[in-house]
Parts: structure tokens; sequence; C-alpha cells
């Protein structure tokens, strides 16, 4: 399946699989994709999310007290191909899950599963090659992240094995919400312009109508993470699908909104 | 074996430096690569000054209280009727452990680098009040991670470390130890990366830590070796060390690491039982992962969640192991034994009555594998022991554990 992203900017949302359940993962997963989120990274749980802040590690830790397995999302992933064919299915995870499941038979049933790209979040380019091997011998996009510390070398090696979409981090810091938006992304994403064509993501810190408008004067995409995962907790599993997607439908505004001379590509 | 795990210790370990066999490497998030890479350029460029080098030695030698004495413990020597027993006496080092050689270094480096602003972990808090000392010495803002469980255990340790200007920071996720501590560090570096360097305890991390925190601690293997040639004009049959992370005894067994006839001891926390969850003893129980920066052994669940992890000492009480261990590990250049709990205290009575030396209970656990060694060997044969650090911070433990209130 491509990565598309059908509306500028386009939307992913991510998810921790399995909090608090994995039927609500499921529903909540459907729900997103039918109020217009082009494609969602479903995050595999991991006991030290060192790269996350409060919200998704607590997220994190509810998902692996219920069970939550790599082998469960990949279940998810399999489930929800069939059931939205367009969808795109990121699969987003600490390495070490990744490691011990075994990279090749993960990538097998990954693609098995349909899944499009796989994000790991503490794999750097330079420890990559094998990673990139498993995942293209199966078809599996390999997404990167870059970040606004990165320098122009870096951004260059990352964007030649990147696929799919490049995610920027929008600031320095950990996963969570914040009440506006670093400068520091825009002046990312215009230097990794350089290096690639393919679509760019803003990540980490996007989480209102508002965010999302920024994000597409300069980008192609957002990720909204945190925001989604928060909104879960609060309203809990039987409002936790119309709830997403009231807010994923009140991010449209700002979609529509955005200025698409700006963010063709 | 997992092949995952084959996968990568196969990933290119020529394209990134800080591989120890299949080991180290750098698996970090993208926003710290350029830290890492700044930071690693600084160390090899401080190498080559030799005003660092003047700067540093100074002050381990007038400031820290280098070199350190290599004790010969006549009366625990008797005591075990075998081996004759040396005490390499890093526990009379300024704030009381190994830790502020590596502090020390690393100051003076993020001082080079021009950062203000220091963080760090720390397990039983000896390398938070090494790092708060530092800080002190050279005017920097220090913030000290730690679990508030080890906050409990090591309260002393939080006390000084207030003392000398450092704000503690606890921190309640996981296991409230040393891993998460850790964990939080990671958050908050990746947070203020570009103003503050992170003063990492261990030879743990990415690289180029743990060959960093190794070189500022080869010194202890350095002197040893001197020291043992002066007054025994041979090598010892063994040097024994603790091992959390491995920086005591990475240091102590760098510099005789090509001396073939030495055997390597390091000895992990048996906490009080075999099971996962009740030990920190990576050897027995681990199996290659990533943890935190590093590929080394990990006590880790089936789907590669990481364990909980006891012990009686902090600073032992940790998920992963430094990097080169994995490597003297397999290579077999190096042994690796376990202590339980009641070992360790049993071994901290016995020295503190044989030699009226209170070791710290991470040290404890090197002195219960000399106590089980020694007399299995001749008289003629040497054992060096690395006295990491002292025992006054776990009087509050030692107290509890031993009764000694109302005890005489």
């Amino acid at each position: 399946m491509p990565i598309r992203f059908e509306q500028k900017p386009g939307l992913v949302v991510y998810l921790t699989v399995g909090d608090p359940d994995l039927e609500t993962t499921h529903k909540v997963a459907l729900a997103a994709l039918d109020a217009g989120a082009d494609v969602l990274e479903l995050g595999v749980p991991f006991s030290d999310p060192l790269a996350d802040g409060p919200v998704i590690q607590a997220a994190s830790e509810r998902a692996l007290k219920a069970g939550t397995k790599l082998s469960d999302v990949l279940a998810l992933a399999k489930e929800l191909r069939r059931e939205r064919p367009q969808a795109g299915l990121v699969v987003f995870s600490y390495l070490n899950p990744l490691l011990r499941y075994g990279v090749e038979r993960f990538c097998t049933d990954a693609e098995d599963a349909g899944v499009d790209g796989v994000l790991a979040t503490d794999m750097i380019v330079e420890e990559a090659a094998e990673y990139l091997e498993h995942l293209r011998r199966h078809k599996l996009k390999p997404i990167f992240l870059v970040a606004p510390t990165s320098p122009d070398e870096r951004l260059k090696k990352i964007a030649a094995v990147t696929d799919g979409f490049v995610y920027a981090i929008s600031r320095v810091g950990i996963t969570g919400t914040q009440s506006s938006l670093a400068a520091d992304a825009a002046g990312l994403v215009e230097r990794v312009r350089k290096y690639t064509k393919l679509p760019v993501a803003v990540g980490f810190g996007v989480s209102n109508a508002g965010h999302v408008a920024d994000v597409g004067r300069f980008a192609d995409a957002a990720v909204i993470g945190s925001a989604i995962v928060a909104t879960i907790e609060k309203v809990g599993r039987a409002e936790a699908p119309s709830s997403i997607a009231r807010f994923i439908e009140g991010l449209r505004p700002a979609v529509s909104a955005a200025d698409p001379a700006v963010s063709q590509k | 074996m997992v092949s995952g795990m084959e996968t990568l210790s196969e990933t290119t370990p020529q394209q990134v430096a800080g591989r120890f066999g299949a080991y180290g490497g750098r698996y970090v998030p993208e926003t710290l690569m350029a830290a890492l890479e700044e930071l690693e350029h600084a160390y090899a460029e401080a190498q080559k000054n030799p005003a660092f080098h003047a700067r540093l030695d100074d002050l381990l030698h007038n400031y820290a209280g280098r070199p350190t004495p290599l004790y010969h413990a006549a009366r625990l020597t008797e005591h075990l009727g075998g081996a004759k027993i040396y005490l390499k006496r890093e526990d009379l080092l300024h704030t009381g452990a190994h830790k502020i050689n590596n502090c020390i270094g690393q100051g003076l480096l993020a001082q080079r680098m021009g950062k203000q602003r220091i963080i760090a972990e720390t397990g039983a808090g000896q390398h938070g009040v090494a790092t708060a000392t530092v800080c002190a010495l050279l005017g920097m803002e220090c913030v000290v991670y730690m679990g508030e469980e080890d906050m409990q255990r090591q309260e002393l340790n939080v006390l000084r470390m207030r003392l000398l200007g450092a704000e503690v920071r606890g921190v309640s996720s996981g296991s409230k130890t040393l891993k998460d501590a850790i964990n939080e560090a990671m958050r908050d570096w990746v947070t203020n990366v570009r103003t503050t360097h992170y003063l990492l305890g261990s030879v743990l991390g990415a690289h180029p830590y743990p060959m960093m925190v190794r070189d500022f601690h080869r010194v202890i293997s350095k002197e040893a070796k001197r020291q043992i040639l002066e007054k025994e004009n041979r090598l010892p049959s063994a040097i024994i060390a603790c091992v959390g992370g491995g920086s005591n005894a990475i240091g102590a067994f760098y510099e005789f690491i090509p001396e073939k006839d030495v055997r390597l001891i390091g000895v992990e926390a048996g906490g009080n039982g075999t099971t996962l969850g009740m030990h920190a003893a990576r050897f027995r129980g681990g199996s290659p992962g990533v943890l935190q920066g590093t590929y080394s052994y990990v006590l880790q669940d089936d789907d590669g969640q990481v364990a909980l992890t006891h012990s009686v000492s902090a600073g032992l009480d940790y998920a992963s192991i430094g990097p080169e261990h994995a490597a003297l590990h397999d290579s077999g250049r190096a042994e690796y034994t376990l202590a339980t709990d009641e070992q360790a205290l049993e071994a901290t009575v016995t020295l503190a009555r044989t030699e009226g030396i209170l070791p710290a209970l991470e040290s404890a656990h090197a002195v219960a594998e000399c106590i089980r060694l020694a007399p299995t060997l001749g008289q003629h044969e040497i054992l060096v022991v690395n006295l990491s650090g002292r025992g006054d911070k776990d009087m509050g433990i030692l107290a509890r554990e031993l009764k000694l209130k109302g005890a005489r």
C-alpha cells in the first residue's frame, strides 16, 4: 500500500496499541480512519519509553498491564488492513521488542499483515544496514526521524534511506503537548526538503486544529499522538471511538484552511 | 537465539565506533545524535590536549586523593586461610567511591564544550554525590535524577547532594530505581540537549560513553598493576570487582586484560532469588538486547520488555550491563559470578570486623566472592579486590538488615 496524504496537510494518528485494551484500540483506529486520518501509527508498548512524555508513558504502562504483545499489534494491523484497504499503517516501536521477536520474523509477519512502514524510535541510520535489508526484503517502508538538532549531513543520510514519509520532530524534547508549535519545525522541514521529495510529516507537540493549520503551512502532514492518547484515557472505553472521531473531525477545518499552494509537492 | 539478535550483531559494526565485539553501538532518538557526535569529538580533542590531562591529573591527585592505596588485608587473609588478599582502596577517594574519577573527567569535558548545566542519574547516590561535588567545584548547575525507592534507601546521599547545591529529582516510574532514573535523565537531555551535558555514571549508554567512562576509570588498574608489581614483583591470580553497570570493574580490569594469567572476576547482584525480578544477574538470566542506547545483555521477558530487578545494593540494581563486559563475557576473558544479598551483608560484617573497613554494599559483593574464593587457593596466590566504595551511606540498610540496634 502506498502511504498517501489525500488532503493537505495529511493526518497521521498515533495510538498506543492495547491502551486500555485491544478492542478499544481497534474501534478507535477505525473511527480515526473514517474521520479523516491518512496514516495510523500503531504504537508497540514498551517498558522503557525514554523518548516519550508522561501521557504515552502511562499509556504504555496500561497497555503492558493489559498484556499487549507485538503479535497483538500485528494482528490488529491485519484486521485494519482487511477492513480499510486504503489506510496507511505504520508500526511504531522501540527497538528491543522487535529484536526479541526477531527482525526477520517481524518483517515477515508485518508484510503478511499488510503493514506499510516501520518506525523504530531508537534506531539510527548508522546502525540500520541490516535492519534496512530485512525491511526492504518484505516491502516495508523504513521511516526515520529527523530532529531540529540533526545537521544537514545527517538529514541527507536519513533522507537517503527513508521511505513513505519523513517524520520531522517539531522541537527538541519528548512526546507531549505544548501550547504553540516551536519555530524549530519550519526550519527543519525546509532543510530536509533539500534532500528528499518524500512527504514530510511534523510531530511532537502537535495537538489541536491551530497546530495542524500551522504545520499545513510548511509541511505535508501533521502527526497527532499524545493529544489522542490523552483523550482516550479521559473519556474511557465506551466513549473513545466517538470522541476521537469528533476530535479528528475538529482538526478538519484546519485541514481545509491550509493553503494548498504552499504545501503542494 | 532469537534472529533479531543475530541481526544486530551483524549490523555493520565497522560503520559505528564504540563496538565491543557484537555489543555497544548507538541506539538513541535522533535528537541526541548531534550531541553524541559533539561529545565524541570533544573527547577525542581533549585526549590530545596536554592541558586537559594536566588539569585532570592535578584534580585526581590533589582533590580526589589519587593514587589510592593497594592495601594488604593481613587479618582478612589470615581469617580466610588461603590466598593473600589486597584491597584497592577506591573507598578512600573524595566522596567515598571510584565514581569521582569519571565525574572529574566529564566535568572538565563539559566545561570545554561550554555546557553549564549538568544532569546525571544515580542509583546508590555515589555517582550523584560525585557529580554534585564536581559541579560545585566547577561552578555548574546540577540536576540529579534518582528513583524514589533509591532516595529512601540512600537518603544520606540525597541530603549530601542537596547540601552540595544539586537539585535531586525523584523518579516514580517503573521500579523507581536506577533504570528509571536513566530514562528520566535521557528525557531531560533530549529536551535540553543544546545547553546540557549528560554526565552518565557508568559504562552504559550510547557511544562514546562506555569507552569514555572506562578511560576515566582505567587509572584504577594502572595504579593497581604498578602497586602489585612494587609490592610482590608479580601479578595477582585474580582481580575481583562488583558489576552493576560495570564502571569500577572495567576500570579495575582494563590494564590486566592483556595479562592472560590474571583472572578477571566480575560479581553481579544475586539478590534474593533466581527468579526473574529477584536479582540483577544479567549473565544468569539475561539475553542480548537494546536498553538505553546500547546493545548488551538485558534482563527481559519473552516480549522484549525489560524486567524488574532486585538487589540490596542500589548501585547494582540494574537490568543491563556495560557492553564491554558483554564482550569480555562472551570471549571468556572475564568470568562473571554473583553474590546474594545475604552473602554481601555477611561480607560487610566480615570485612568490618577483620579489617576495620566498612565497604559499600556494592563493593561487599566483590568481598563476598573473595571470601568464597580465597580459601580454595594456596597462600602463594594473590587476590586483588577492588573496594569501589565505602559503606557509610548504607548505615540505614545495615542497621535494619543486621538488626544492629540493641545488638552487640
